[in-house]
């Protein structure tokens, strides 16, 4: 007859001992489960980033209802356990009686709560499970938000919340944050960068008593008079084990429910893990420790033989651009010795701290990569006599001029961790590599390794490229520049996560390499800042190649050329006439008509430029942009108005087109071109975007291009109104602004999200459509503007020298 | 040495340039910094681009037209590119940028 089985608590610790003994030995028991909370197992560790809105809640179960199904255990959730009978091995929940043959408790830890006055008011919690997550995340722009407490927990919960825009204030009792975990100096720059997030930091704060009105949560005062206004306020000062089943139950108990090596309690049949338990004096909140505790159960159920051993744990911070990392003990101390790095420039702190040769501690700030290298030894007690002097620059340094990270991966012992998250160490993934997971996908399918907050991915990778030598490829992400490691892509997945509305906020949070960027990098920088804050960011125009700039192309003999806009192609003897006066006036060589049927004034001086555009400008011309990434031209045939083919009124939608794009940036040079019928005079079909008239409407084609390479557009879809056209037109260009990278046409974007994917964006989901022909609007409202205008008005004197001395000298 | 006053540190861009003119050519005085200020001839040794014109960065200009970059306190071109610019004395006191005289006199001399 089969064991029973039951289990309190489908927290992270049980999940893991069900999880491990389930796989080893299916149905060596009847298992049955209680939890308080209603629903089971998810990744509690992973409830900051969604409060912050990086993951969804359903993105962190790690146990859903069919895998307990497919398991064959019995769920009790929402069910509270009164109390366990261990005289006759029977757990008595509120819903009846389950005896037991063996028992595990798992009921984690409760948080603490500051017996401050008012600390039952409505609005006062603790940052615990995924109710007060969804609280939290109840708060807007409009509501403030006290957090008690700056560790590790406080910290992600106000992070979280900022994310939303919550007014967010932290109020911590010591010196500085995290200083458990931190030194003074390390406190500090999380301090100044999360205060760069808008939190407000209150150190060495003393809470006195929480103010409530109408029974809620109005605002906490401090014992120096000071009065923190607050619409909720969360306790994040520390986490209790849960003993009070176990006590009432007649088991061991100190501050957490005590077990031994093999985490049984003081009876025989009963096992404990995780946050509740004390072993060896120790209790345990972070999740390490509370796998490895789940391993060595369910390995003990099964009669197997397993120890637990408590090892040096080391901390990250789960903020999205806070990178720190902290590992074992960094105290001062007699015969401690410490090695300081600081890059104030970058916000870079490394500390390691030394004792007998013997690494014992190490704080890093900023530049967190060689954590689990310095960790590593720390573990392993290495002696780093040799390499005292290169230590603090990580085993790239070491031994030997080459800087391969690789072959300090290769040098990993196999129990050195990697995964922190899910305690997954190089040993383990070698293993799952050895039986067959050829990639990263299969990594993390098969060890749990960089499956969750991900900052380990690096490392997985560099085990595969190992492990399997040339028979892994490493994913060739080119990053944008040699200012940082990054690519296109994850910045822009940076600028709008963390919301970073500034050059200097990009440079500083994503740890760029150089003070300010370089000419790669700074334009890509500065459009994409533009293009996803259009109404915070501010343009900079040293940012920008000189061509845009000074809004005239630069020519190989340093002059430059002036093209004034003539909408749809179309213009007047009046237009006409001021440009060749412009032309005659300033000595314009050359006059061109150009191919997107607009007329060029080559070999223009630099500084005439203000006072050809001023002249131009009175004529009613504006700049064609014709130097921009963003729009050029809309190229038109004469449609209906003359033409015996032409179906509809190709250049009245041409001029329409561009009166609504123009000034609009993009990734790169956009093109239009609208014909009147597929004979296709305005040849639409090679531009980036293209509409082709017909009978029955407008045919809309993207991602043509005849530069260095040549494509014939692909169809998007055909729409019988103009109206309607317009709209998916605005809807394209949004999206190609919103995901391209800097400097890909938009052939090129639309080659990587594939044209399905577009269809669905523009054509289909109307709601989306819509919104982004909002957002382009939005940001066409601020840049539809002609910069001839203002340059002339604001910026005229820049385009002259500011000092000349030819002049001086003839007087 | 002898010091021109050519114009107020903030008529020159934050990382941007302006012109001087001088008899035998220009020369583009560069700002990198809130107040760190340098000056260099205006024309690459590669093409003749007016560096004026470039992106600055760090304490280094890119070419507008071929992205050659000159480190501006040695003159050097950087990475592959071989090659110098001419740089000048120039300091900021109270504000104003100073030339040194001899960066616009030797060259009219010679």
């Amino acid at each position: 007859m089969k064991q029973r089985l039951v289990v309190i608590g489908a927290g992270m610790a049980s999940g893991r001992v069900l999880e491990h003994l389930t796989d080893a030995a299916p149905d060596a028991f009847n298992i049955t489960l209680f939890n308080a909370e209603p629903r089971g197992n998810y990744n509690r560790i992973m409830l900051s980033p969604v409060l912050s809105g990086e993951k969804t809640y359903e993105e962190i179960v790690t146990h859903d209802d069919a895998w307990y199904a497919a398991r064959g255990i019995a769920c009790r959730f929402g069910e509270k356990v009164a109390k366990i009978d261990r005289e006759m091995k029977v757990v008595e929940g509120q819903n009846g009686h389950v005896p037991y043959d063996k028992l595990v408790i798992a009921t984690g830890s409760n948080p603490f709560m500051i017996p401050l006055p008012g600390h039952d008011l409505e609005g006062v919690f603790a940052y615990r499970d995924l109710e007060d997550t969804i609280q939290m995340m109840g708060m807007g722009p409009d509501n403030k938000v006290v957090v008690i407490g700056g560790g590790l927990l406080g910290l992600e919960a106000a992070a979280g919340m900022a994310a939303h825009g919550v007014d967010v204030t932290v109020v911590h009792i010591m010196g500085h944050l995290m200083e458990r975990q931190l030194d003074e100096a390390a406190g500090y720059l999380l301090k100044k960068s999360l205060e760069d997030k808008g939190i407000r930091i209150c150190l060495q704060a003393n809470s006195k008593e929480i103010l409530g009105k109408d029974g809620k949560v109005r605002a906490l005062l401090l014992d120096d008079g000071t009065e923190l206004p607050c619409d909720l306020l969360v306790m994040a000062v520390g986490i209790r084990p849960n003993t009070a089943l176990a006590q009432e139950a007649g088991l061991a108990t100190g501050r957490g429910i005590h077990v031994d090596d093999q985490m049984l309690t003081s009876d025989p049949d009963v096992f404990a893990v995780g946050e509740c338990v004390e072993h060896d004096g120790a209790v345990f909140g972070l999740v390490a420790p509370l796998y490895d505790q789940a391993k060595v159960a369910a390995q003990a159920l099964l009669g197997e033989e397993a120890a637990f051993a408590q090892k040096t744990l080391s901390t990250k911070l789960k903020v999205t651009g806070c990178d720190l990392f902290s590992a074992g003990d960094f105290a001062d101390g007699p015969g401690r010795e410490d090695i300081v790095f600081r890059d104030p420039s970058r916000g870079v702190y490394k500390r390691l701290v030394i004792e007998e040769d013997r690494l014992v501690g190490a704080v890093l700030y900023g530049d967190t990569t060689d954590g689990s290298w310095f960790f590593g030894l720390i573990k392993d007690g290495t002696s780093v006599e040799e390499m005292r002097e290169t230590l603090i620059f990580g085993p790239a340094y070491q031994g030997g001029d080459t800087a391969d990270p690789l072959s300090a991966v290769a040098a990993l012992p196999h129990e050195a961790e990697i995964c922190g998250c899910n305690g997954v160490c190089k040993g383990d993934i070698v293993e799952a590599i050895n039986a067959g997971a050829g990639d990263l996908g299969a990594v993390r399918t098969t060890t749990k390794a960089s499956a969750s907050c991900g900052t380990c991915t690096g490392l997985v990778e560099q085990v595969l490229q190992v492990t399997l030598g040339d028979a892994f490829q490493m994913p060739a992400a080119q990053p944008v520049c040699g200012c940082t490691d990054l690519t296109h892509e994850d910045v822009r997945r940076l600028i709008k996560g963390q919301e970073l509305k500034s050059q200097a906020a990009v440079w500083q949070e994503l740890g760029w390499m150089t003070p300010n960027g370089c000419h790669v990098c700074r334009p890509a920088i500065n459009y994409y800042l533009l293009a996803d804050w259009p109404l915070e960011y501010q343009d900079d125009p040293q940012s920008r190649f000189v061509n845009e700039r000074k809004h005239a192309n630069i020519q190989k003999d340093g002059t430059f050329s002036v093209v004034p806009r003539m909408w749809g192609g179309i213009t007047t003897p009046d237009e006409l006439r001021a440009i060749a006066d412009a032309a005659d006036k300033y000595d314009v060589p050359t006059v061109k008509v150009t191919g997107g049927q607009r007329i060029d004034l080559l070999g223009v001086k630099g500084e005439d430029l203000p006072a050809m555009w001023s002249d131009l400008n009175k004529a009613g011309l504006v700049s064609g942009h014709a130097y921009s990434k963003g729009l050029r031209t809309v190229k038109t045939c004469v449609g209906t108005d003359h033409c015996r083919f032409g179906t509809q009124d190709s250049t009245g939608l041409g001029i329409k087109l561009e009166r609504i794009l123009w000034g609009s940036w993009t990734p790169h040079k956009l093109k239009l071109a609208v014909s009147g019928c597929p004979r296709n005079c305005a040849e639409a079909t090679c531009k980036d975007i293209g509409v082709v008239c017909v009978e029955s409407g407008y045919q809309i084609s993207i991602g043509g291009a005849a530069g260095m390479d040549v494509k014939e557009t692909e169809l998007l879809c055909q729409i019988p109104t103009e109206d309607e056209a317009i709209e998916v037109v605005m809807a394209v260009t949004q999206a190609y602004r919103e995901g391209g990278k800097y400097l890909d046409r938009l052939y090129k974007w639309l080659g990587k999200v594939g044209m399905d994917w577009v269809k669905v964006q523009v054509v289909d989901d109307l709601e989306n459509r819509a919104a982004l022909v909002a957002r382009f609007e939005l940001s066409q409202n601020i840049y539809r503007k002609d910069p001839w205008a203002e340059h002339v008005k604001e910026k005229a004197q820049t385009y002259a020298p500011i000092a000349d001395f030819t002049l001086e000298a003839a007087e | 040495m002898s010091w021109i006053d050519i114009g107020h540190i903030d008529e020159v861009p934050l990382r941007g340039a302006r012109l001087v003119k001088t008899h035998i050519g220009c020369i583009a005085v560069f700002r990198t910094a809130e107040v760190e200020v340098y000056a260099a001839t205006n024309s690459c040794p590669h093409k003749g681009g007016p560096l004026s014109e470039g992106i600055v960065h760090g304490q280094s200009v890119t070419c507008p037209l071929h992205n050659w970059v000159f480190d501006l306190n040695t003159g050097e071109a950087q990475g592959a590119d071989d090659g110098r610019i001419t740089i000048y004395p120039v300091r900021i006191v109270n504000d104003r940028i100073l030339l040194d005289d001899s960066a616009v006199t030797r060259r009219s001399a010679a």
